[in-house]
């Protein structure tokens, strides 16, 4: 058998592909400069970023901090950015006329709002969820003040219903819909005739409470996350009912649902305020005057309340069919497949709208500076016609707009991150 | 116990509720009667607090001599017509800064949003940075920041005068940007210019029939013709002969300075031009995305099988990947022009004197009618969603995939 002279017993080593092949030159290479074409475009990228740098960097490093007016900052150095104005009125962007001794309550709900929305985003943290239940009391009694007990008596009826529905239910009577009725009707009168006078003992026997601040003194970027954040908690079921509510069989129920959501998103959001601020007090009994943040509050959820039904309508409608015949036969209630089967599934196909929603709500906010409260874009223009910062643009914007960024910016990654977690197909 | 389980075929009151035969009825029952109710407590609600300010619901304000002026306007208007003319220039108003600014961002959006998916990274990282940036800033702020721009850093137009100006006009002094606003040549149409525009209309029929034509005959024989240049052709050369021929019927009146202001040519005011170009700019990043998600929505596996089939890369973007992306594409376009129409609503932060400003501002105020010009307002921006909505209906409808 040895008639070859030479049989390669070992495969040679691959030699390593060419140095401009690989590595970073590889890389430039292949994305950067592939043809004359991306070539071209490349360099008048960088160009294009060089000429955008070469003005704004200096600009932005060099800005005075400590001047005491515009005109100041000018004598300084005129080349450069007066981010003056944001040391000092820092505080009227983040907290509008909040009284000054009073900031650390707006701070402090900020930092529980962080808080209470962990155990939402992270399924880790959800043993805490409780905190996320109790802040919207805590929140409202920390910005606005008064006695503790006036919301804490919101939370003892609610609970009081729950407890005796559940009493109920294991009691005697086992028709769901009688409990609830009778539950219902015990909160109901516990909220008429009982609630005044045990919120009255109760801050008699234990008075906690706060300095009351009026809503007109809410503004900056507090203002902005008051109205965006009660906005988004309550849009989000009001526009799970209407997309329901279009979807459903009940023709007179599904027109009412159709007839409201084409209305909202038919209408600007800013006529819709107008609504709010101007005839509002038309449509309600005479002498009703009730808060202007909470008009805003309710007009911005209804508006994003429509806006998400249809998002959630999309995700419902790229559901297949045999998703619901499915859990019919298997002989779940509509309310049971609802929320076992089809809302798990709408929801997660219609995150990226859901998300995208909640980041128009929270712009939208800005649109509050036309009736004139004051968010940042209405704070603006209150600081520039100030004579001492009259004629400063730039860096009030560059702030506001860095502002909002952050937040929608932040929101967009986590839904994002959402969607590849909920992912499930690949 | 037990018996009382027993299912019964007499009808008892709670099987309303219950029994899922009546459910749907007795729960539509009570919604109307609800929903009825509400109406019914707000309107008496209104009446009654209508009949306390001592006003009446009516329209004939609308009559009315309006008494103030718009500085911007398509239409002859002076401040003694009626409010109902001040609210259809604010109307057309509206209309003119939603139309150009729709065609201004579909440009920028298709543009930036083909640009992203390109394989130079610095270009796809450029454009997701001008995606996000004017995603996730509210758009009010957009506005006051172009008016800013076009304000602050534009020359006024006293720095145009003199023999050594410190600012030049564009375009072989033509176009004038001014702190003032922007000042564009105007056309004058004289003799003869009714002739070449029917000469214009008619080459855009020739158009649209040879594009009919080039495609029977792709259809018949598989020959396809340059019908991009050729179309172009069509449409430019018999116009610019007969321009010629005509003797140069239609003249560019240029903008001058004269004071301390520029005269004739179209003045297109600040206000306009940043509500128009921030809307445009702030639209053209969804439609990127729009865009972008459309193309990449049509499956890898459309060009490998078209460029198996030998097809090149612009037949393949033309012939199958765009009329596939089209039809995920166009809706949400169609959506986001009308939000931009809507979003046009924000033109009182920057004094455009839109229908908003003008029906819904300086009318509401002065006749003191909140109710009457609310509803007429909404009433203007329901009909032009319905409209739009309706063009996407359509359009789902013809252009639906076929299921077989």
């Amino acid at each position: 058998m040895k008639n070859y002279a030479y049989v390669r017993e070992k495969s040679i080593p691959p030699s390593p592909p060419p140095l401009i092949e690989v590595g970073v030159i590889g890389w430039i290479r292949q994305n950067l400069f592939s043809s004359w074409f991306n070539s071209f475009l490349t360099l008048f990228s960088l160009y294009f970023i060089f000429i955008c740098l070469i003005d704004f960097i200096p600009w932005a490093w060099g800005g005075h901090w400590n001047a005491k007016s515009l005109r100041e900052c000018m004598d300084l150095d005129p080349n450069v950015a007066c981010f003056s104005v944001l040391a000092a009125r820092w505080e009227q962007l983040l907290f509008g006329l909040y009284p000054a001794d009073q900031y650390w309550r707006p701070t402090l709900t900020f930092v529980f709002l962080i808080l209470s929305i962990i155990p939402i985003l992270f399924p880790k943290f959800f043993r805490y969820f409780w905190f996320s239940v109790i802040y919207p009391g805590l929140a409202i009694w920390l910005l606005w003040g008064g006695s503790i007990w006036s919301i804490a008596i919101i939370y003892i009826g609610v609970l009081l219903g729950v407890a005796s529905f559940t009493v109920l239910s294991k009691g005697v009577i086992r028709s769901t819909s009688v409990n609830l009725t009778l539950s219902v009707v015990i909160t109901l009168l516990f909220f008429l005739f009982l609630s005044s006078t045990l919120t009255g003992f109760l801050s008699y026997l234990i008075p906690i409470s706060l300095p009351f601040v009026e809503s007109l003194r809410m503004g900056g970027f507090t203002l902005s996350l008051i109205v965006g954040i009660s906005g988004i908690v309550a849009s989000f079921p009001i526009g799970i009912l209407l997309a329901l509510g279009r979807q459903s069989n009940l023709p007179i129920i599904k027109m009412i649902c159709v007839g409201f959501i084409e209305f909202i998103r038919g209408v600007p959001l800013i006529t819709l305020l107008f609504v709010a601020s101007v005839l509002l007090n038309y449509f309600l009994p005479p002498g009703t005057n009730f808060d202007i943040v909470l008009r805003v509050v309710i007009m911005v959820t209804l508006f994003s309340a429509a806006y998400m039904a249809e998002v959630i309508r999309g995700g419902l409608a790229g559901l297949p069919l045999g998703q619901h015949e499915a859990s019919a036969s298997l002989g779940l209630t509509y309310w049971q497949s609802q929320r076992l089967i089809i809302m798990p599934q709408a929801l997660k196909i219609s995150i990226p709208g859901i998300v995208n929603t909640f980041i128009g709500l929270f712009k939208d906010t800005t649109l509050v500076s036309i009736i004139s409260l004051r968010d940042p874009v209405g704070l603006a223009s209150t600081i520039r016609a100030d004579t001492k910062w009259n004629g400063i643009y730039w860096e009030l914007y560059i702030a506001i707009g860095l502002m909002f960024f952050i937040v929608c910016f932040g929101m967009s990654q986590y839904s994002q991150y959402l969607e590849r977690k909920l992912q499930t197909d690949k | 116990m037990s018996s009382a389980n027993l299912p019964s075929e007499k009808f008892r009151l709670g099987m309303l509720l219950s029994d899922t035969r009546y459910r749907g009825t007795s729960l539509q029952v009570i919604t109307f009667i609800i929903f009825v109710a509400v109406f019914f407590w707000l309107v008496d609600n209104t009446l009654k607090n209508l009949a306390l300010l001592g006003k009446d619901v009516s329209f004939a304000f609308l009559g009315m001599r309006a008494g103030y002026d718009i500085n911007q306007r398509l239409i002859p208007y002076t401040n003694d017509s009626t409010h109902a003319m001040a609210a259809f220039v604010g109307i057309l108003n509206t209309l003119l800064c939603a139309f150009v600014g729709c065609i201004i961002a579909t440009i920028v959006g298709v543009f930036v949003g083909i640009l992203r998916l390109s394989k130079n990274w610095i270009i796809a990282k450029l454009m997701s940075v001008y995606i996000e940036g004017f995603r996730n800033v509210p758009v009010l702020l957009w506005i006051v920041m172009v008016f800013a721009l076009l304000t602050e850093f534009t020359p006024a137009p006293k720095a145009f005068k003199g023999a050594n100006p410190e600012a030049t006009m564009f375009l072989f002094d033509s176009i004038a940007i001014t702190n003032r606003g922007t000042y564009l040549p105007a056309p004058v149409w004289g003799q003869g210019s009714t002739f070449l525009i029917i000469i214009f209309l008619v080459s855009v029929l020739a158009v649209i029939f040879f594009t009919r034509y080039a495609k029977e005959l792709k259809k018949n024989t598989g020959k396809s013709l340059p019908s991009f240049w050729i179309s172009i052709g069509i449409l430019i050369v018999p116009t610019v002969l007969f321009y010629f021929i005509l003797g140069k019927p239609v003249d560019l009146n240029y903008p001058y300075l004269k004071g301390f202001n520029f005269k004739e040519g179209i003045h297109l005011r600040n206000s306009f031009i940043a509500l128009t170009l921030a809307l445009a700019f702030y639209t053209s990043a969804f439609i990127a995305e729009i865009v972008r998600s459309g193309i990449l929505a049509i499956s890898k596996g459309q060009t490998e099988a078209a460029a198996s089939l030998g097809m090149k890369p612009n037949k393949i973007m033309s012939l199958i990947i765009l009329p596939q992306a089209l039809r995920v594409i166009v809706p949400p376009l169609i959506s986001n022009y009308l939000n931009l129409t809507k979003n046009s609503s924000l033109a009182i932060a920057v004094g455009y004197m839109d229908v908003r400003g003008t029906l819904g501002g300086i009318t509401l105020n002065q006749t003191g009618r909140e109710l009457e010009s609310m509803l007429l307002l909404m009433g203007f921006y329901l009909s032009v969603s319905l409209f739009i909505s309706s063009i996407i209906n359509w359009f789902n409808r013809s252009f639906q995939i076929v299921v077989r």
